[in-house]
């Protein structure tokens, strides 16, 4: 399978990346020489296998249903959570006007 | 007096301990190398010399009030920027978190200061890790302090995505330094600087507070300069966190005390898919030198197979970049990092533009690869498919390890390569990454420890993988071969 710039500009636009013509131009070919390469992974007979979830065996635990378990993670921390925000305004996340 | 920044680990803690000398004479002559080659290798982005001076404050105060000093008590290290620090910049290399301050300390650092250890400073890396080279970093290339022997002083390339690591501690501008590995990232790098690191087993570390790539792959680990060292640092970072979902609920082994490069009643395997055409003729040798030494250290050699080795590199190359395409789309300019909002611009464009200007190329590039091929359509025959020779791999080491204790190979295909060398072709980048991806698919431990030179003069590495949950076999045949290899070769300092 090998993709082309407007599919290039379809995969930019679902990972939220703007891309210019220019650049659209320059990472077709990148792309698609990496997707070449990959796809020898077809050749490979995987019937009956199954596809890897965990690498490791481990158990998925559930942490004690109680508030602020690990008060690093849990509520409260506002201030905190705000501090690297490029625009926190009265509390919030601001960010552009997202309706008319 | 001795060159404090000359020692390891092991003698700082031992000095510091016994009075030889006080941490905070460790950290002023750390502190003075930092300084001495930042403009020259550039391998932190942010130093802290006062963080590194108010740990060993703390730990000589403890040794003086007669309390019970930590395991890593006096001994200042480079925390890979890719561990989340309070309040001290943590960007991960990339421009879309240039000014980020966390507010709260990654577990595997926090471990770190709780054993008293003190930090110099943030190491570079490639951006998001991504990279074998440390040519991706929005805050410039490192430089590796070795040299070819060939008069010609072509900067060369530390490794990656650990570079800074692995400059740092080949240069003496630490002693250890933390770093992760994703796909080679601890190991290349250490092999091609001569110092040692080990990737345990995934889980051991927490990776709450790391900068995720790609979450079923990323390890953190200790790089140092000897195996030793390595396994100081790694029984401080190691160890249960409810924090991390994939965290091992383990109790960490005595790694330092259960050291032996005994390995009489132990078989190593020697994959033969490893052995490629055309592989480099001094590597080659490295690789007949560490089989001899293990044989010598009392091993039994075994030749081995992994039938789907070929498959790792395509594998790895569909699995990180769809995990990272993932993890990345948390940097949207609205919580944390670079916000760029062209004018009248949308909540869309704003996303847009602030990921454009915020991720460089090869990320970028990750990224719409790990799109792709999560993308409807797309999934089964990339993703799925990719998953699927993934457990094909994992049960190739399963069977080889019916045969063997742990597997000898080579760290990298060649020594360390010029800056620029490769960065035009994103492939030819990636295949230097051969022999590191395969264990990390696998989640198995695995180490670089130094073998050599080449005939340029510069180190190579070999490389250990060992079962599940047994760093202890990893280290201790890595230890069989520090021992043999007497490896002492060090850069000549030219950046001062």
């Amino acid at each position: 399978m090998s993709v082309d710039k407007a599919t290039v500009a379809k995969i930019a636009s679902l990972a939220r990346i703007k891309v210019s013509d220019a650049e659209l131009e320059a990472i077709a070919p990148e792309l698609n020489q990496i997707l070449a390469w990959v796809e020898q992974l077809g050749e490979v007979d995987v019937t009956g296998i199954e596809p890897m979830t965990a690498v490791i065996p481990n158990t998925l635990r559930l942490r004690d249903d109680v508030v602020d378990a690990d008060p690093l993670t849990g509520g409260g921390r506002g201030d905190a959570v705000l501090a690297n925000a490029p625009a926190a305004e009265h509390g919030f996340f601001g960010v552009p006007k997202v309706i008319e | 007096m001795t060159d404090l920044t000359e020692l390891t680990v092991a003698a700082i803690r031992t000095g510091v301990a016994s009075g030889d000398f006080t941490a905070r004479e460790v950290a002023e002559g750390f502190n003075a190398n930092v300084a001495g080659a930042q403009n020259a290798l550039n391998a932190f982005i942010v130093t802290t010399p006062d963080k590194a001076l108010a740990a060993a404050d703390a730990v000589d105060a403890d040794r003086a009030a007669g309390k019970v000093l930590g395991k890593l008590a006096g001994v200042p290290i480079g925390m890979k920027d890719l561990f989340a620090t309070h309040g001290v910049q943590t960007t991960a290399a990339s421009h879309i978190l240039e000014g980020f301050k966390p507010q709260y300390e990654s577990t595997v650092s926090q471990k770190l200061w709780d054993a008293g250890a003190g930090m110099l400073g943030k190491l570079n890396l490639d951006q998001f890790a991504m990279g074998s080279s440390n040519e991706t970093s929005y805050f410039g290339n490192v430089i590796s302090p070795w040299r070819r022997n060939d008069g010609g002083n072509a900067a060369l390339a530390p490794g990656g995505s650990s570079g800074g690591s692995s400059a740092a501690i080949a240069a003496r501008l630490c002693p250890a330094a933390t770093g992760t590995d994703t796909g080679g990232s601890i190991r290349q790098p250490a092999a091609f600087t001569g110092i040692s690191g080990i990737k345990p087993t995934y889980g051991r570390c927490s990776r709450w507070g790391i900068v995720a790539f790609a979450s079923s792959l990323d390890q953190a680990g200790p790089m140092a300069r000897d195996v030793r060292d390595c396994a100081i640092m790694l029984e401080a970072m190691a160890g249960f966190d409810p924090k991390d979902a994939t965290s091992l609920d383990l109790p960490v082994p005595a790694w330092e005390a259960g050291l032996s490069a005994d390995l009489a009643g132990k078989t190593v395997g020697i994959p033969r898919e490893y052995r490629m055409d055309g592989i480099d003729a001094d590597v080659a040798r490295s690789w007949e030198d560490g089989i001899a030494w293990l044989k010598d250290a009392g091993a039994q050699v075994v030749d081995i197979s992994l039938p789907h080795t070929k498959y790792a590199l395509p594998c790895y190359y569909i699995i990180a970049p769809a995990e990272a395409s993932s993890n990345l789309a948390r940097y949207d300019g609205v919580r944390y990092g670079l916000r760029d909002l062209p004018d009248g611009a949308g909540l869309q464009d704003m996303y847009a533009a602030t990921r454009a200007a915020g991720f460089g190329a090869e990320v970028k590039r990750r990224i719409l690869i790990g799109t792709y091929v999560l993308s409807a359509g797309f999934y089964d025959a990339y993703y799925t498919q990719a998953q699927k020779v993934r457990t094909l791999i994992s049960h190739d080491f399963k069977n080889a390890f019916t045969e063997c204790d742990v597997i000898l190979a080579p760290t990298a295909p060649t020594a360390a390569f010029a800056l620029g060398e490769k960065s035009g072709d994103p492939l030819e980048m990636y295949l230097n990454d051969v022999f590191s991806v395969p264990a990390s698919l696998a989640g198995l431990p695995a180490m670089s420890v130094p073998a050599g030179l080449n005939r340029e003069g510069l180190p190579l590495g070999l490389q250990i993988i060992g079962r599940p949950f047994d760093e202890q076999g990893v280290l201790n045949a890595g230890l069989a071969i520090e021992q043999r290899a007497g490896f002492v070769a060090k850069p000549d300092i030219w950046w001062k």
